[in-house]
């Protein structure tokens, strides 16, 4: 399973990409929307875990550039849950909503189902 | 759980959309922007001077007009009644010069030399006239040649008499009432008749004075009148029943000479006051006088006066009592609205403050849980090197402290999740609420308080205890400001129940006992009230409790409280189930 996280928190992205790379996830990072964009573009990946507040391009604006690119990819949004808005977008916008500070294994149990529902669907 | 607590509300006032308001005691007036003793001082003055200046102002001119009218009609009366009997007075004096001219034109000298021929017709006289006493009849050197009478007049001269002069001059004289030899008061009358010769004698009488008494005695004089003579020194000549008898000197000023009958008023030395009327009776020495009492002439006007000042006293005490009554009643309104203003833009403020702390709090637990995430992160991924590497997998030490790592992030992020809870449900519709979540999230914020303090908190919550669809973000506010206020009575080590039940198919109902400090009875009374409170020297601005008794009544459901000075305070909350349909029909 291929994964690309998308937060502005670098230290957070690359922690969490090693840190699912010891349970069998192969994870790529970026901080900034575009750079997510023209990876995405060179390299499909089955989840795209995105935060919702970002600099430049947030989340939601992200998700629908990578969707034309990839509409093939599901996306689980991550919050700090800071705001109604932020709930809102993050339960009716993506397959999978998670607050911070995340826990792994919820994180990869999550990424399992979300792949694995849309074998189903397959 | 046990019976309810016995409900106390704190009045039954309810605004016009039939929520109850809580009561409004008067608090220090800088809280107000109206400054209401000269409103109220302003306004009964201004309505206590439009009413009762033109009614004074019209009471006094009537007074005046009345009480110049009523002068001016009992002059005129006064007036009309002299003139009349100045005529009936005169009449009867030229009656008598008339006789006498009659008798001389009628009767030759002669004749009139024949005492016998005067005495009979003295007899005639006295036969139509009354008042004649004697007749006699005297030449023109004075000596009077005939006499008839009671008295031995014959031979007398008058010449040196200083009427004899008046009427060898003019005509006809009618003298001064004299007592004469008798004493019986009377008057001469005497009238001359010229001879061909150019001689003349004089035909001379005297008249007694019971004539003209009888004549006034008889007069109807209102006002405690009186009618009387008197000369021009002043001399009474007919007796008066108030100013002395016939002969004495009049205790008034004489009257000035006028030709036509005049009317004044005047004072007795005593200062009574007097309507005088008079008349100058022509060819005499007499002035007609008749004397009332202004006081007994005015005393119908008085009394409807009287009357009329009374009604007027009694209306303008009527009208002071209303205007200050009325007065009273509007400005307690407007201090009651203007109370309510103040509480509401608390109210306001406090709402606005909530959520500006909400929103503070969420925007710091925003920020917080990036780092909070990246020390998960980090802890986390150093588990995952100990553990996949193999090395320190072992070492229970150092998994042992990046475990406490990890667990104290969780802390936190319960923390931080819990002020967003708080934050998000600030001004949210109607949502299903467990009570029982919602009493463990607001206890969290003073769960460390009762820790440090050891203060026992208990919660029951009856299992049939249904959710209900309310405001979260109210009923938190209601539950931190109850807790906080148990918070506040109790001292370290006290305790707290709460008790959390259905009442009744529609209500459920809240309740909080402390065992603090409690409250005495007049504190009770007051706990609803804005602007009340016990804690003044700890900041304390009285407004919770009352925004408590206003968010509960938004919710539809009421508050009271039972309390006990240092026995402690039960708070009692009803909901409705369905708060939703409530809260549609406040909206």
């Amino acid at each position: 399973m291929k994964v690309l996280l998308v937060d502005d928190e670098e230290e957070l992205v690359a922690t969490l990409a090693e840190r699912l790379s010891f349970r069998g996830v192969e994870a790529k990072w970026s901080t900034e929307g575009q750079d997510a964009v023209d990876l995405t573009k060179h390299e499909s990946f089955d989840v795209v875990v995105l935060d919702v507040k970002m600099p430049h391009l947030n989340g939601i604006q992200l998700k629908k550039k990578l969707e034309r690119i990839r509409p093939e990819m599901k996306f689980v949004f991550l919050t700090g849950h800071g705001s109604e808005e932020d709930f809102r977008i993050g339960s009716a916008e993506a397959d999978r909503y998670l607050a911070k500070p995340l826990d792994i294994d919820a994180l990869v149990a999550t990424l399992m189902e979300v792949v694995s529902h849309d074998d189903n669907e397959c | 759980m046990s019976e309810p607590i016995t409900t106390r509300g704190p009045t039954g006032v309810r605004d016009r959309d039939g929520k109850p308001v809580p009561p409004m005691v008067p608090v220090e007036s800088k809280k107000y922007s109206l400054n209401l003793r000269r409103m109220w001082q302003l306004t009964a003055l201004l309505m206590i001077l439009v009413s009762v200046g033109p009614l004074t102002v019209m009471t006094a001119i009537d007074y005046r007009v009345t009480e110049r009218s009523a002068e001016s009609e009992i002059l005129l009366h006064t007036s009309r009644v002299v003139s009349n009997t100045k005529l009936a007075v005169e009449f009867s004096l030229v009656e008598r010069m008339a006789a006498l001219d009659f008798i001389v034109e009628d009767n030759s000298l002669a004749e009139l030399r024949d005492c016998a021929r005067v005495g009979e017709i003295l007899d005639n006289l006295q036969t139509s006239f009354t008042g004649f006493v004697d007749l006699g009849v005297i030449d023109e050197s004075g000596r009077q040649f005939c006499y008839v009478g009671p008295y031995d007049l014959a031979g007398v001269n008058y010449r040196d008499q200083e009427w004899f002069e008046e009427v060898r001059e003019d005509t006809t004289h009618v003298s001064d009432v004299f007592p004469g030899f008798r004493h019986v008061p009377h008057m001469v009358i005497a009238v001359r008749h010229n001879l061909p010769d150019e001689g003349f004698y004089v035909l001379r009488t005297s008249v007694e004075t019971s004539l003209l008494n009888k004549l006034l005695s008889n007069l109807e004089i209102s006002g405690e009148g009186d009618a009387f003579v008197i000369n021009r020194e002043g001399i009474l000549q007919t007796s008066s029943r108030r100013h002395g008898d016939v002969l004495e000197v009049l205790d008034l000023q004489v009257p000035e000479y006028s030709e036509v009958t005049r009317v004044y008023e005047t004072l007795t030395p005593d200062g009574v006051p007097l309507i005088v009327g008079y008349s100058y009776i022509p060819h005499t020495p007499f002035i007609l006088m008749i004397v009332k009492q202004k006081a007994a002439l005015m005393e119908p006007w008085s009394a409807t006066r009287r009357l009329l000042i009374g009604l007027l006293v009694l209306s303008l005490s009527i009208i002071v009592l209303v205007v200050v009554g009325v007065t009273s009643y509007l400005v307690n309104k407007i201090h009651w609205a203007d109370k309510q203003r103040v509480a509401a833009l608390h109210q306001t403020e406090y709402t606005a403050k909530m959520a500006s702390l909400g929103r503070l709090g969420a925007g710091v637990a925003h920020e917080i849980n990036n780092p909070l995430a990246i020390i998960n992160e980090k802890a986390g991924l150093i588990k995952d090197l100990f553990r996949f590497s193999g090395r320190y997998a072992d070492d229970a030490k150092l998994m042992g402290i990046v475990d406490s790592i990890l667990a104290s992030v969780d802390r936190c992020s319960a923390i931080t999740r819990r002020l967003l809870n708080f934050a998000r449900d600030t001004d949210t519709e109607p949502v299903s609420v467990d009570l029982g979540e919602t009493i463990t999230e607001v206890l969290g914020f003073v769960g460390k308080e009762a820790e440090y303090r050891s203060i026992d908190v208990n919660v029951i919550i009856d299992d049939d205890t249904p959710k209900i669809s309310t405001n979260r973000g109210r009923l938190q506010q209601i539950l931190l400001n109850v807790t906080n206020n148990a918070f506040a009575a109790v001292d370290n080590g006290g305790h707290i129940d709460i008790g959390v039940g259905r009442k009744g198919p529609d209500e459920v109902m809240i309740k909080v006992i402390d065992d603090g400090c409690g409250m005495s009875e007049e504190q009770l009374a007051r706990v609803f009230e804005p602007f009340f409170t016990t804690k003044s020297g700890s900041g304390g601005v009285g407004l919770g409790l009352s925004i408590t008794y206003s968010l509960v009544a938004e919710l539809g459901g009421s508050v009271s409280v039972e309390s006990e000075l240092w026995v402690g305070t039960s708070f009692l909350i009803r909901l409705p189930i369905d708060g939703a349909r409530n809260e549609s029909v406040a909206r």
